[in-house]
């Protein structure tokens, strides 16, 4: 009963839906203020009714009705509450529901925020968004309902793919899609201001918490699938150029060119089309990327669907919506922008050059992910491109990416000069090639050139980050304090450069060996010594396994313990691998049972991470950094009489 | 410097950049195409001899042999049309077993072994790659032609 009114209250969802993507539209049109005001309480009902959906379908997996299709292939009565309550998103359908949920919640969020914006424009950002949720719930429950019921119902579920038993499944897609859905309301504000009074800088004002606060998500979206993969796959991977990842990545890319254009359209009133392209781009990337993983056209853990409708669906979704949009901005592109600057060493400069390099990372990225798609449905064979591409272009891109950063921090919006910023950044270089010989020094190995050369970028940024924030404290009043968007973005900027650290090392300093041993063995890898002690059978809720016990030792001291497991999960029969990690700030030990050979003998995967964690750490700070600027008092001033606590 | 000079000057730069960019890109991107083969388009010898390629089929049951002491293994992949034998050092993925579709990155040896460097299988019982299930439906074409 409860799961009937869930789907009912999703149908009345897609009506609201339906009458927000046309009523204040409307009203926008002729100027009627009733009409107009319609959106708020469209866009609020919305929300509730796809959350009281949401409720349904989660009431369902909590007290395992299986007669629900859904439920009975992604959950299992033996599976623990947590784990049944995240199944909700475990599959397809799920998390259909749940990408629509979050682009409610952040409809309704927008309707509580940003007082100062003209009541037209808030109707039209509202009625965008409306028809994107529109087209995501048609999507839901015409090709891939959750709430279907199977009749008469089995008598338990296939259980949930084990993979995702985990925590970090649990968390790892409602914050990507927070991101990637995120990146709706600048499509939308895009739109609206096209359709309306056009880009200025007010309009960017409203624009960047948005922007930043998507991208932040995003952000702790992507890391969290790197972490989880990390640990859970079991090859001790934390990035592989899948083309499921580079979904994720590609909108990542051009969001963080958006973040930094719109600085520019905010401060200088220039590079107005740019921007509302790359908040066009970005959003259709995000729409590309839920296209390339849900319909099942990639090979992939994440690429649960099979069915062709759903691919075609999206397809067409896709080509409307960012079809629509570039007719949007092909009628109303906003005037050409007058000269950006008046010397090539002010901001804008280094502002265009980010926009740039990160529009071209996002191209090869684009490439390496669609060409071999576009060959094999052009029946000209099947193809794959290798991570080697992607490195050997990625790495040059960065390099004068973290080179500009320097430069670009302290440079003066309009008009500054060379001499200025190589004489600002005379200490700080010298400062960070001190480190990078130091750290040279202390290298080894064929990698150590590369490495020392990568470090030196990172350090060079993190230098430069603190010598301006340094000069902003210091000239900082109390009529004009330091603003928390110079403080997030110091944060987000130094969080760039430990995460290029953790890549860097990891990427030339990882050890790995492969080696069969039986209980009693030891082996020497690296500097280090594994012991394999044992090996006892383990039962857990809903599987089996055995338990294996490493000790890793160095110079005859212990230092780490390990406890790889193999499970065999008994629902679906499904062996899974956990890695035994000892996690370290400068390395992590990685061990991973591989299978039973003979009666004694066991693959053994053993695997040193040097730095691993800085890559993540570096991710959370990226985030942490964009929340602060968002948080910035300046992107709510004009309503803190009114309502000082509605901003997102 | 005059305003249209420096924009000249910015174009230039933007140009000289994403000029370089593109070669960069358009070469690594040839030397990394990585083609996929099944055992029947192999057995008609269309597959590179001295450049990295996938293989994919289903594992013969009962052809899967250990080396002794070391992690080596050998079997037998197919497409119901042809076979290949296939070698391969190191930890096979957890799905891997007999009857399963599988993928595996490398090269011919001189004896017409494929010797692979990576072994892939999907997390999910009832999966195929869809290159296997792709390569599998053309054998059968094949074969029912004959």
């Amino acid at each position: 009963m409860i799961v009937e009114l869930g789907h009912f209250s999703t149908v009345l969802a897609l009506i609201c839906s339906a009458m927000l993507s046309i009523i204040p539209l409307i009203g926008a049109q002729t100027n009627n203020a009733h009409l107009m005001d319609i959106a708020k309480s469209a866009a609020r009902a919305q929300f509730l009714l796809v959350f009281l959906g949401f409720l349904a379908l989660t009431w369902a997996f909590v007290t395992n009705d299986f007669s629900l299709t859904y439920v009975a292939s992604n959950s299992n009565s033996s599976l623990p509450l947590g784990f049944r309550i995240s199944a909700v998103w475990g599959a397809h359908e799920g998390s259909l529901l749940l990408w629509v949920l979050i682009l409610s919640i952040w409809m309704a969020a927008f309707t509580c925020s940003n007082n100062d914006m003209p009541p037209k424009f808030k109707a039209r950002v509202l009625a965008i968004l409306g028809i994107i949720s529109f087209g995501f719930l048609i999507f839901m429950l015409f090709t891939s309902n959750p709430f279907l019921r199977n009749l008469p119902s089995p008598a338990n579920g296939l259980d949930l793919n084990p993979l995702l038993q985990d925590l970090g499944l649990i968390i790892h897609p409602p914050l990507l899609y927070a991101g990637y859905v995120g990146f709706s309301v600048p499509f939308a504000l895009a739109i609206a201001a096209l359709l309306g009074d056009g880009v200025n800088p007010a309009w960017a004002r409203w624009a960047r918490p948005w922007v930043l606060v998507a991208w932040s998500f995003l952000t702790i979206g992507i890391s969290l699938g790197s972490w989880w993969a990390y640990y859970e796959l079991g090859w001790g991977g934390w990035w592989f150029w899948d083309p499921v990842e580079n979904a994720s990545f590609m909108p990542w890319l051009l969001g963080t060119a958006l973040v930094h254009s719109l600085a520019a359209t905010e401060k200088r009133n220039i590079f107005k089309s740019w921007t509302i392209l790359l908040a066009i781009a970005t959003f259709g990337l995000s729409l590309i990327g839920t296209f390339l993983v849900r319909s099942g056209i990639l090979t992939s853990v994440h690429a649960f669907a099979t069915d062709p409708t759903r691919g075609v669906f999206i397809l067409a979704f896709l080509t409307i919506v960012i079809g629509g949009a570039l007719a949007v901005f092909a009628a109303k592109k906003p005037q050409s922008d007058p000269l950006a600057s008046d010397s090539l060493a002010a901001r804008e400069t280094f502002l265009l050059t980010n926009s740039i390099v990160l529009s071209v990372a996002t191209a090869t990225v684009l490439l390496g992910t669609l060409y071999p798609l576009l060959i094999d449905a052009l029946g000209r064979g099947k193809m794959s491109v290798g991570a080697p591409y992607f490195n050997s272009v990625f790495i040059p891109l960065m390099v004068p990416l973290l080179m500009l950063i320097g430069f670009g921090q302290t440079a003066h919006w309009r008009r500054d000069s060379f001499k200025r910023l190589f004489s600002i950044a005379k200490y700080p270089a010298a400062c960070a090639i001190t480190l990078a010989i130091g750290a040279w020094a202390m290298l080894e190995g064929t990698g150590a050139i590369q490495a020392a050369l990568a470090l030196l970028m990172a350090f060079w940024v993190i230098v430069t980050t603190l010598k301006n924030l340094y000069l902003q404290l210091s000239n900082a009043t109390k009529i004009s304090p330091v603003r928390r968007a110079l403080l997030g973005q110091s944060v987000a900027h130094i969080g760039f450069a430990v995460t290029v650290i953790g890549v860097t090392l990891v990427s030339i300093y990882s050890v790995e060996k492969h080696v069969r041993m039986s209980p009693g063995e030891s082996i020497e890898f690296s500097n280090y010594q594994a012991t394999f002690d044992s090996i006892k059978k383990i039962t857990g809720p809903n599987y089996s396994g055995v338990e294996a016990t490493f000790n890793v030792t160095q110079d005859e001291k212990v230092i780490a313990v390990l406890f790889p497991q193999k499970r065999n999960y008994n629902a679906g029969s499904q062996t899974m691998t956990e890695a035994g990690i000892s996690a370290g700030i400068t390395k992590d030990i990685y061990i991973a049972l591989g299978e039973k050979i003979d009666t004694e003998d066991w693959g053994v995967r053993l695997n040193i991470k040097p730095f691993v964690r800085w890559i993540w750490f570096g991710a959370f700070l990226m985030a942490a950094g964009g929340m602060i600027a968002a948080s910035d008092l300046r992107f709510k001033r004009l309503n803190k009489n009114r309502r000082p606590s509605a901003q997102t | 410097m005059s305003p249209r000079k420096k924009k000249m000057l910015t174009l230039a730069l933007a140009v000289a950049g994403l000029a370089i960019a593109t070669a960069l890109i358009l070469t690594a991107f040839e030397k990394n195409l990585m083609y996929f083969y099944s055992p029947s388009e192999i057995a008609m010898g269309d597959a590179p001899e001295n450049r990295p390629f996938r293989i994919g089929g289903m594992v013969v049951k009962g052809s899967v042999v250990r080396e002794k002491d070391t992690l080596g293994v050998w079997f037998n992949l197919t497409d119901y049309a042809n076979e290949r034998m296939v070698y391969y050092k190191g930890i096979l993925p957890d799905l891997f077993r007999e009857g399963q579709g599988i993928v595996a990155k490398g090269g011919l040896n001189e004896t017409g072994l494929f010797v692979a460097t990576e072994v892939l299988a999907k997390h999910d019982e009832n999966y195929m790659p869809p290159e296997v299930a792709d390569a599998l439906k053309k054998s059968q074409k094949y074969q029912n032609s004959k």
